[in-house]
């Protein structure tokens, strides 16, 4: 029997499958799941593995070598000096102690004005609210990270608009200096504190925070003993890039931070105007040794299983 | 227990979220102490909206909340002496069980040494003695539910709401959790509120029973006098199953004007040339017939133009699927018939008015129906 036209009651036939390559693509692939992983991961493996893995391991090598002070090129002998000199020399020590201190106050203010953005964002604010607020959040990414610390450098100058609003209650620009520096850098990494804790905040029930109130838990306690310790995982999330990317800035400082030098600074200046690529390659292990003493003592208190 | 002084009284309560109608519709209730009063309706009958109203975690638009004759309308949740067993339990995940438990001990400054005793006790009382330890997460759902009560009871509330606090459980698990609610009711004295969409969780369980419909009370009344009397077609429809007959099919197949119910088990089904035993007949045709274990539903439809359901139960004479088309005869007692006074609220959807179907089944979650 033909079938030409589908009379009512009358089934369509499906077509049979067709035996093509891709037909036989897909199946062999799907019997040979090793070979599926493979195809997936190896472009990401090989961004990860060969270029962000073995350019560290190349900068933790060069900092092994030295530069030969006449020629100005890179001798590849092994010697610990660079490091030596990067841990023992004052010079070293005054700036990494700087750069921790500004990268720790940065992370603290940001958690501090990010909490109660996020809470008013996550519990408060109408599903309408919530949208605009959480393109409100994002906005400044958009904008060039230089156009924003000069936006600070102009904001904090003498006569500048933070000088004209707190002048009348007899106040002053605090000017460019370390201040400075923490404030522009708390307001670059604000957004990555906030989305991070804003994601948190989202994942908690608002009937735990009825259930708390409601067994006699008041606002403080609530916060303290249900929030808190849920959200926490979020704010170590939050305060590992604010805390990451203050430690290795070195273009805000240079903008607003008058004569301050971070890290950063001496590693550019390393491997710019001094020529001398190991010694940078050995400061800028600072802040990788810091970040990893770091992540060590956030891992200790749980945060990272949950995140 | 003394009528002037309830344990809720609840006067001309309303909340408006904005909508056209009311969530919550001017309410006056009392419920006296020690009392299990459950608050029965389908879900956006506001029934849940109260309970929060009562907890505080809404301000109401206009009436007040008396607890114990004081007024607490304007108090915080943390300020009332009331305590709420949650839907979705709302056990703190990252605090142990016994942790959960003794929580409300600890934000009222009771020492560790001493909420964790309190704590223990009241995961005693629930049968989860060894669990104290654990995180909720590692608890199955009925663990959790008695968690839940463990902590809303430890703090000696003098009212105790339940917001569908089995709903998420399984029947087996429903049914004896319903058992250890009763007993825990009768050992801590204290009024239980009880929330749920289930008419027959709400007829086994309570002294008392509200009935919601569209944010109003649509009959307040003992399990009995709701499920037997019930007022109007509303109430006759979602309390167990009903047929209900409009005023016409009234005159028509019962003899007598106006809206009238008759329970499913209060109709016999005979053949239709078997000698009546009851009072009344009317004829009409077997449409279906449903096996339901213990009793079976036949679906008749009557000559008079209107669809009936009976429950049979299911002995050696039961009705089988192979006479679906026959003629039967319908029978019933004339004392089994109730009149339904009150006409719901002419607000009532078309689509959820029992009065527009000749028969209605129509309440949710209607598997098997209450007989008493």
């Amino acid at each position: 029997m033909t079938v030409d036209t589908a009379s009512p009651g009358q089934r369509i036939p499906v077509p049979p499958h067709r035996d093509t390559l891709a037909r036989r693509g897909s199946i062999s692939l799907s019997r040979h799941p090793r070979l599926r992983l493979t195809l997936m991961l190896s472009a990401p493996l090989l961004w990860l593995g060969l270029i962000y893995i073995v350019a560290l391991a190349a900068l933790l090598i060069t900092a092994l070598w030295t530069v030969d002070s006449f020629t100005g090129t890179i001798t590849r002998s092994w010697t610990l000096d660079n490091i030596i000199t990067v841990v023992t020399g004052s010079l070293y020590q005054t700036v990494t102690v700087r750069t921790v201190g500004v990268a720790l106050l940065v992370t603290l203010i940001d958690i501090l004005v990010a909490l109660p953005i996020a809470f008013f964002m996550a519990k408060v604010a109408s599903p309408r609210w919530q949208r605009i607020l959480v393109i409100a959040v994002l906005m400044p990414l958009w904008a060039s990270y230089l156009v924003k610390a000069y936006a600070w450098r102009s904001v904090l100058s003498q006569n500048g608009i933070f000088e004209w609003l707190v002048a009348p209650f007899g106040g002053e620009t605090p000017g460019y200096g370390l201040p400075a520096t923490v404030i522009t850098l708390a307001y670059l990494w604000l957004p990555y504190v906030i989305l991070p804790v804003y994601a948190g905040l989202e994942r908690v029930p608002d009937s735990l925070l009825e259930a708390s109130g409601d067994l006699g838990g008041k606002t403080w306690a609530t916060l303290r003993l249900v929030v808190l310790p849920m959200i926490w995982p979020a704010i170590i999330a939050g305060s590992i890039f604010s805390f990451s990317l203050s430690l290795g800035d070195y273009i805000t400082v240079n903008i607003v931070g008058g004569a301050n030098q971070m890290l950063g600074n001496l590693v550019y200046t390393n491997v710019g105007a001094a020529n001398n690529l190991p010694l940078a390659a050995a400061i800028a292990l600072i802040p990788i040794v810091i970040i990893f003493g770091y992540l060590a003592v956030v891992r200790r208190t749980g945060a990272l299983e949950n995140l | 227990m003394s009528a002037d002084r309830p344990a809720i009284r609840l006067t001309g309560l309303t909340k408006s979220f904005g909508g056209a109608a009311n969530a919550v519709d001017g309410i006056d209730l009392d419920i006296a102490e020690g009392e299990f009063f459950s608050m029965l309706g389908p879900s956006g009958s506001g029934k849940t909206t109260v309970l929060r109203l009562i907890a505080g975690f809404e301000q109401p638009t206009a009436g007040t909340v008396s607890l114990l004759g004081e007024d607490v309308t304007d108090r915080a949740p943390f300020d009332r002496d009331v305590n709420t067993v949650f839907q979705d339990y709302a056990l703190f995940p990252h605090m142990s069980v016994l942790d959960n438990v003794a929580y409300g001990l600890r934000v009222r400054g009771v020492s560790r040494r001493e909420r964790h005793a309190q704590a223990r006790q009241a995961l005693e009382t629930v049968r989860l003695g060894g669990f104290g330890d654990r995180k909720p997460g590692q608890l199955s759902g009925g663990q959790r539910q008695r968690v839940a009560l463990a902590r809303a009871t430890v703090v000696r509330p003098k009212v105790l709401l339940l917001d569908e606090p089995l709903g998420a459980l399984d029947l087996k698990l429903r049914e004896q959790m319903q058992v250890e609610l009763k007993e825990l009711q009768r050992e801590l004295g204290i009024t239980f509120i009880f929330v749920t969409h289930d008419q027959e969780e709400a007829l086994t369980l309570s002294d008392r029973i509200a009935v919601f419909n569209e944010g109003r009370i649509e009959q307040l009344g003992t399990p009995a006098e709701i499920y037997d009397r019930p007022l109007s077609p509303f109430v006759a429809a979602f309390v167990g199953t009903s047929n209900i007959f409009p005023d016409a099919l009234s005159r028509a197949v019962l003899g007598r004007g106006g809206m009238h119910a008759l329970r499913p088990e209060k109709v016999t089904v005979g053949r239709a040339d078997a000698v009546p035993s009851t009072q009344r007949t009317a004829p009409g045709t077997l449409a279906e017939v449903i096996y339901v274990g213990s009793t079976s539903r036949l679906i008749v439809d009557l000559d008079a133009g209107m669809r009936i359901i009976a429950l049979e139960q299911n002995d050696a004479h039961r009705v089988t699927e192979d006479e679906r088309g026959s003629r039967v005869s319908v029978g019933w007692q004339d004392s089994d018939i109730v009149a339904l006074e009150k006409a719901t609220a002419d607000t009532t959807d078309p689509a959820t008015d029992p009065a527009t179907d000749t028969a209605t089944d129509s309440a949710p979650k209607l598997t098997t129906d209450t007989a008493r």
